[in-house]
């Protein structure tokens, strides 16, 4: 086999990547009693593969990720308060907001690199946090955003008490946010991504149109972001100013970095593991849960570069 | 005939230190040419104005008679400028073939395609490769760069250069840090580049300078001493006087 026809084939769709699915889907049945905490991790995942398109792929190191989550969140809240309980339109307009936020910021703060951009970050983040704290009005302030209703998906599938139509509405958002970002990542936009992250200087010196490209990306995951809060926001029916919080953000490269960036899949391991960790700790350790997923990251990146997978990655090689 | 590329009365000063003064320099199509001089001559920050990474204090940089000057750096790549670096600048991590298809997909303004499927990547990658056997380089073609021995990193350089299909090669000390053993490898190279590609090079090492070169610019002090043939630059005595001066120095 040639060279080419082992890189290209490198591309395509293994059955491994068929098995969150899979599990996803066994989940809804074996786990009847914890969908809303399925749908919780299946809106985390969305969150963290879109930071794994601009942290892990294109190498921009983010502290504000929250702000695109948020904005989703607040505009598909707000949107359903003011205007219409439809949850579709209410997801793309938490999107189409989340990008609008992630373009407008992305042309400032992208000039920067490393430290400076990390503080741009959390900068407008912060801003914006303060902007729905001071905006009550609309956004409900510290009490959050209440009276959120949302009417049934296609005017047919409401949301039930135990959670069902959410989790599948969440897994079918999910899956469809999953196609793009996997064909994104493997199309020629997405190996001038990685070739951004390992050598800008050299990207500079290919001819490539380094800024475009990074705040098409910033944008694109910014989407991303603001859908995976739409989520939130429409099953929770109810936005809090945490969705705009430093912890989220912080609480989002942890996934990350858990289940291993840069591998579209980290996201998946990383969250899942996350959120059902969380769920168990705070249950055995009210108060300190907290610390001990703290140990864990701090042994997980001593003793396991790459996260989970980067782990599996070294065993399967061995 | 139009020169490949050409600079005139080009000036960059950081504060007081004039690092280039006055360039008037002209690269001919096909030309080999290339560019000494000692240590802190200016050298770097020519090639940094020339390919844009540096805004030039005055004067104006033309390539292929269009005046380029205000152009950021990956418009004038697209325009046929190449270049190789001085300390290896590559993506580490990707293999050897991923890093020229990446510069071939620049070239071909494949490189932002989204919505194409990777196997559209075929045509790209199959010129790379294609490539890559005609520098001899095709068993390598898998193997990450990180992993090969730092004199095929310093080939790996100009392979993406070459990528880029440039009118204009402009090459940053190829050989720097290779040990004489292995430039052998990049010598031969280097001496098969196509013919139509004019190329600066800027070296230390004089035995390639003069094996190479049809021509020579002595850069001192950022202002151009003299320019010939390799026989009248070796026979100049203001170009012995720097050359002798700075060893006697040593």
């Amino acid at each position: 086999m040639s060279p080419v026809d082992t890189l290209i084939r490198r591309h395509r769709l293994r059955a491994v990547e068929l098995l969150p699915w899979i599990i996803a889907v066994g989940a809804f049945f074996a786990f009847g009693d914890y969908l809303p905490l399925g749908s919780q991790i299946l809106i985390m995942i969305l969150f963290a593969l879109s930071l794994d398109l601009i942290l892990g792929y294109a190498g921009i190191v983010t502290l504000g990720h929250s702000a695109f989550f948020g904005v989703g969140a607040y505009a598909a809240g707000i949107y359903a308060v003011r205007v219409s309980g439809e949850p579709l339109s209410g997801l793309l307009i938490g999107g189409i907001a989340a990008a609008a936020v992630g373009w407008t910021s992305g042309m400032v703060i992208l000039r920067t690199q490393g430290l400076a951009l990390l503080m741009l970050t959390l900068a407008v983040t912060a801003l914006l946090a303060e902007a729905a704290n001071k905006a009550s009005f609309v956004t409900g302030g510290a009490d959050g955003l209440q009276g959120v209703d949302i009417a049934p998906i296609f005017g047919v599938f409401r949301f039930d008490l135990f959670g069902r139509t959410a989790y599948v509405y969440c897994l079918v958002v999910l899956f469809l946010s999953w196609l793009v970002a996997r064909h994104l990542v493997h199309s020629s936009f997405g190996q001038s991504l990685i070739g951004i992250r390992e050598n800008v200087a050299r990207m500079h010196a290919v001819g490539s149109p380094v800024r475009r490209r990074l705040l098409a990306v910033y944008t694109m995951a910014a989407a991303l972001a603001g859908v995976a809060g739409a989520l939130l926001a429409q099953t929770t029916q109810f936005v809090g100013l945490t969705v705009l919080g430093f912890q989220r953000s912080g609480e989002i490269v942890i996934m990350l970095v858990f289940g291993g960036v840069g591998r579209l899949y980290g996201a998946f391991v990383g969250a899942t593991l996350y959120m059902i960790a969380q769920d168990q700790l705070a249950k055995m350790d009210p108060e300190f849960w907290y610390f001990w997923i703290g140990l864990l990251l701090v042994l997980l990146v001593m003793f396991a570069r790459g996260g989970i997978l980067g782990l599996l990655d070294r065993m399967v090689r061995r | 005939m139009t020169p490949a590329l050409e600079t005139v009365g080009l000036h960059k000063r950081f504060g007081a230190l004039v690092v280039a003064n006055d360039i008037n320099f002209r690269l001919e199509p096909g030309a080999r040419h290339a560019l000494i001089g000692p240590n802190g001559a200016g050298k770097t920050t020519f090639i940094n104005l020339i390919t844009g990474r540096l805004p030039p204090s005055a004067g104006r940089v033309f390539l292929g008679g269009r005046d380029v000057t205000v152009l950021p750096q990956a418009a004038r790549v697209r325009r046929g400028l190449g270049r190789t670096f001085q300390i290896n600048t590559l993506f580490r991590g990707l293999s050897v073939l991923e890093n020229v298809a990446l510069a071939v997909a620049e070239r071909e303004g494949r490189g932002g395609d989204i919505f194409r499927s990777a196997g559209s990547r075929r045509g790209v990658l199959e010129e790379a490769y294609a490539l890559l056997q005609r520098l001899q380089f095709a068993e390598d073609a898998l193997t990450r760069v990180q992993e090969l021995p730092y004199g095929k990193q310093r080939l790996v350089e100009i392979a993406i250069a070459l990528g880029l299909q440039p009118s204009v090669l402009l090459l940053d000390e190829p050989a720097a840090g290779v040990p004489s053993a292995e430039s052998a490898t990049i010598i031969a190279m280097i001496e098969q580049l196509p013919p139509d590609i004019a190329v600066l090079i800027i070296e230390h090492d004089m035995e390639l300078v003069f094996r190479f070169a049809r021509r020579i610019t002595v850069l001192v002090q950022g202002r151009i001493l003299v320019e010939g043939t390799p026989a009248e630059i070796a026979a100049d005595a203001r170009v012995r006087e720097v050359y002798l001066g700075e060893r006697q120095h040593g």
